[in-house]
């Protein structure tokens, strides 16, 4: 999936477990990082339903108060973010009356109120469920899929609106 | 002995011990030579300042032997002890019986009757305790391959001393008078002043050793404790003499050698926690009670008798150091000393030892030998243990540079090139580290070495090794450069590892080279050659030790390891910085010292930016409770009040 986005103009990716394999975030780095793009997107495997370790760390290091929230905290006023995940589980596991209990936007909520707080915009995630049983074709077709939702991002050629309605991000391509 | 001739003896032998051991020393000659010399100088041939009484001297001072054991014993665990059993009872008892059997065949070959030479094998085959450990001590030998083989065989002899006494007189009745053999076989069973059986002994014995083990291992930490909360620093040295002295005199008493006994008693004391303490207490009065021991043995060298028949004496003591020496070189070569090792090995013990003076005189007066061959002797093995630190000096500056000599000038290995991924250049330390992660890991790497030590050890452990300089173009090509991914250059030569860096990156820029540094300069050149995974040699274990010593005074962990991470990185930054300025300084033209100096100073100014309250705001809270603060406040409300 990465793949699919990387490279493109305009999108940086920071593959966050190369970058800072002891944890060490560079906060500075990462701040600055932030205020030159308009699009964040959290890009994780759904561990134990949330996002592993180190993508916790950043969220506790790098949205500082003063930066990210609180009454000066306007850097990051206005920018959207995404998490864009996948779960080894079926969509209908992640359901009231599935094997999960919860639905993925339940699970997200924590993402979805941080992103609030800092005063952004937490679009509807992109989800890719049963990632465990898929075939080359399959891979093929979500990367493909990733792109598009990225690129039309970008592009600022969704109506936000419209957007906001649909429970994944993924829905609005079919 | 009267009072002012008690302190005039003690004023002689401590002037000469003052004024001759510094000088020794710088010479180069080491203590023991200085007091022998010493010895000789204020001895009955030069000055003359003590005479007859010399060899009651000698005896006191022997107990500084039962002392030195006592202590080697206070180093050693009885598991440490196990381990070296090999080395104690067969080449100890293969030196004591090859040595005996050859110096007894050249007694008997000049004249000596069969009962007389094995007795003269038997005094002879002994080392001198005295003068090799504490040469080798001096050195730092101790803990060699050669320094432990010396210390076994020396243990072995100091536990067949034993034995020997008691096959001394037995010499004699197969000698000449049969009328007087009971009597000897008495005096060998007389015990303390009392006539007992030998089962009656043995039992003695085993009661005393057992005595020893007992009290050593479970009383004595109840008698060091009480004595030790006394507060009296004297009554602990007093009870540590008590100790060692006490231990000596039960020995003697059962008919066991006091240093065996002392030695015993230090080693079952090894484990004990007022270990360094009774060190700390005995030291002094050893190394006093050897340097007299040392003395006296100079000054018993009788050149009387020397320049009555010199060539005699001298001859002897060639053929006395040349059988001995033989001996331990073969010997050294069969348990595994090789080159170097075994030469000091059979130089350190080439002489003849301090027991020769007391089964010299035993035998005499068991009449095993004549007054005459008793003198000639006593000169021979004097002169031996004299010529010892001489001897181990042309060893050192002699002998040992012409085998590093070959050794190094031996061929490297051929390599064949096994196509392994990584290529280690130098394996001391800091290599074996990066092998063992990668071994660990299943990944091969074909490592080089330039030290045919290291590469002797390493292939005990089966680690393959090649021998070779890997500065050398065509070494480093054989060791498979051309399909190696990565190059680990870990030696801890500057210009060697630079030479490298040019040849490979040069031949072959597909090899990744991830370096060792050894200080600032070498980093610096490294990132000059463009090499910028490199790492100083040292900087990771201090920063692991600095993060401890943070937890001990109070940072939790999580916090002195970020605190040693945000330095690291920090000091990373640092020497990027430097470099440049390294860099430009140095088109400058500026002396070395002064950019040097001026690095430093910049070091130390950014000690200060590495601090973890200045750019580390990781779960610092602060801002955020005075905008809490101020929030209530506006509305009015307190937030330290209950309802709030």
């Amino acid at each position: 999936m990465i793949q699919a986005v990387e490279g493109q103009e305009h999108v940086t990716v920071r593959y966050l477990y190369d970058l800072y394999p002891d944890f060490y975030i560079d906060v500075k780095a990462e701040q600055e990082l932030l205020l030159e793009h308009d699009i964040i997107v959290w890009q994780h495997p759904f561990y134990w339903y949330s996002a592993p370790a180190l993508l916790k760390e950043w969220i506790d290091l790098v949205l500082e108060h003063g930066f990210a929230y609180g009454r000066e905290g306007n850097a990051l006023k206005g920018k959207q973010v995404l998490t864009a995940t996948t779960t080894g589980g079926r969509m209908e596991a992640y359901t009231e009356g599935g094997h999960n209990r919860f639905t993925m936007n339940q699970f997200l909520a924590p993402y979805e109120q941080t992103a609030r707080l800092c005063k952004m915009d937490y679009l509807p995630p992109f989800v890719i469920h049963g990632s465990l049983i898929m075939n080359e074709q399959d891979i093929k077709q979500v990367s493909e899929d990733y792109r598009k939702v990225i690129v039309s991002l970008r592009d600022g050629i969704f109506d936000v609106k419209d957007l906001m309605e649909h429970k994944y991000i993924n829905h609005i391509l079919t | 002995m009267h009072e002012s001739d008690f302190f005039f003896q003690a004023f002689v032998y401590l002037a000469a011990s003052v004024i001759s051991v510094p000088i020794a020393k710088r010479l180069g000659l080491g203590s023991v030579l200085g007091y022998l010399l010493a010895g000789i100088i204020i001895g009955p041939f030069a000055l003359g300042l003590i005479g007859e009484e010399g060899q009651d001297v000698m005896h006191f001072a022997e107990f500084g032997v039962v002392m030195m054991l006592f202590l080697i014993g206070l180093e050693l665990r009885p598991s440490l002890l196990w381990k070296m059993k090999r080395s104690i009872f067969g080449l100890g008892g293969l030196q004591l019986v090859l040595t005996t059997v050859l110096i007894g065949a050249v007694a008997l070959m000049l004249g000596q009757k069969t009962s007389e030479a094995l007795a003269i094998g038997l005094m002879l085959a002994l080392s001198s305790t005295a003068i090799i450990l504490q040469t080798l001590a001096e050195r730092g030998q101790m803990k060699t391959a050669a320094g432990q083989a010396s210390f076994s065989v020396l243990l072995f002899q100091d536990i067949a001393v034993i034995p020997i006494l008691a096959l001394l007189p037995l010499l004699a009745v197969s000698g000449a008078e049969h009328a007087g053999a009971s009597g000897h076989e008495e005096h060998a069973r007389m015990i303390a002043g009392f006539e007992i059986s030998g089962w009656v002994q043995v039992a003695l014995i085993l009661f005393v050793i057992t005595g020893i083990v007992v009290v050593g291992r479970f009383l004595s930490i109840y008698i060091f404790r009480i004595i030790a909360r006394t507060g009296l620093r004297e009554i602990f040295t007093a009870t540590a003499l008590l100790l060692v002295i006490g231990i000596a005199v039960a020995m003697e008493a059962v008919g066991l050698s006091p240093a065996l006994g002392a030695f015993l008693a230090g080693v079952v004391l090894a484990d004990n926690e007022y270990r360094h303490e009774l060190e700390a207490n005995i030291e002094p009065f050893k190394g006093l009670l050897l340097g007299l021991f040392f003395l006296a043995v100079g000054a018993s060298i009788d050149f009387n008798l020397f320049l009555q028949q010199p060539w005699l004496v001298l001859g002897l003591l060639g053929v006395l150091v040349a059988v001995k020496f033989s001996v331990l070189a073969i010997l050294g070569r069969v348990f595994g000393l090789r080159g170097g090792q075994g030469m000091l090995f059979s130089f350190a013990l080439a002489q003849g030892g301090e027991f020769a003076f007391v089964l010299i005189s035993f035998s005499l007066q068991n009449s095993v030998i004549s007054q005459e061959v008793s003198g000639i002797l006593l000169i021979v093995v004097a002169l031996s243990m004299a010529i010892t630190p001489l001897l181990l000096l042309i060893n050192e500056k002699i002998v040992q540079p012409i085998i590093e000599k070959s050794t190094n000038e031996r061929d490297a290995d051929v390599i064949e090139d096994s196509g392994n991924p990584v290529i280690i250049a130098g394996f001391d330390r800091f290599g074996i580290t990066i092998g063992r992660l990668l071994f660990a890991n299943g990944i091969k790497a074909t490592i080089l070495d330039d030290n045919p030590d290291n590469i002797e050890v390493l292939k005990k452990f089966g680690v393959k090794v090649y021998y070779g300089d890997a500065s050398r173009p065509d070494l480093l090509h054989a060791a498979g450069c051309e399909n190696a991914k990565v190059l680990v250059i870990a030696m801890s030569d500057k210009q060697k590892s630079l030479q490298i860096v040019d040849h490979v990156s040069r031949e072959y820029p597909h090899i990744k080279i991830i370096a060792r540094s050894v200080d600032k300069t070498h980093a610096y050149e490294y990132l000059k050659r463009g090499i910028t995974d490199y790492d100083h040699d040292m900087f990771g274990s201090s920063l692991e030790s600095g993060k401890k010593v943070l937890c001990q005074l109070g940072f939790n962990e999580y916090s002195a390891h970020r605190a040693a991470l945000i330095f690291k990185r920090q000091d990373q930054l640092n020497e990027k910085e430097l470099f440049n300025h390294y860099e430009s300084d140095e088109k400058k033209y500026i002396l070395e010292a002064r950019r040097l100096s001026d690095d430093l100073e910049r070091m130390l100014k950014n000690v200060n930016e590495q601090s973890i309250h200045e750019s580390d705001n990781a779960w610092d809270n602060t801002t955020l409770r005075e905008e809490v603060r101020m929030m209530y406040a506006e509305s009015g409300k307190n937030p330290d009040s209950s309802d709030g």
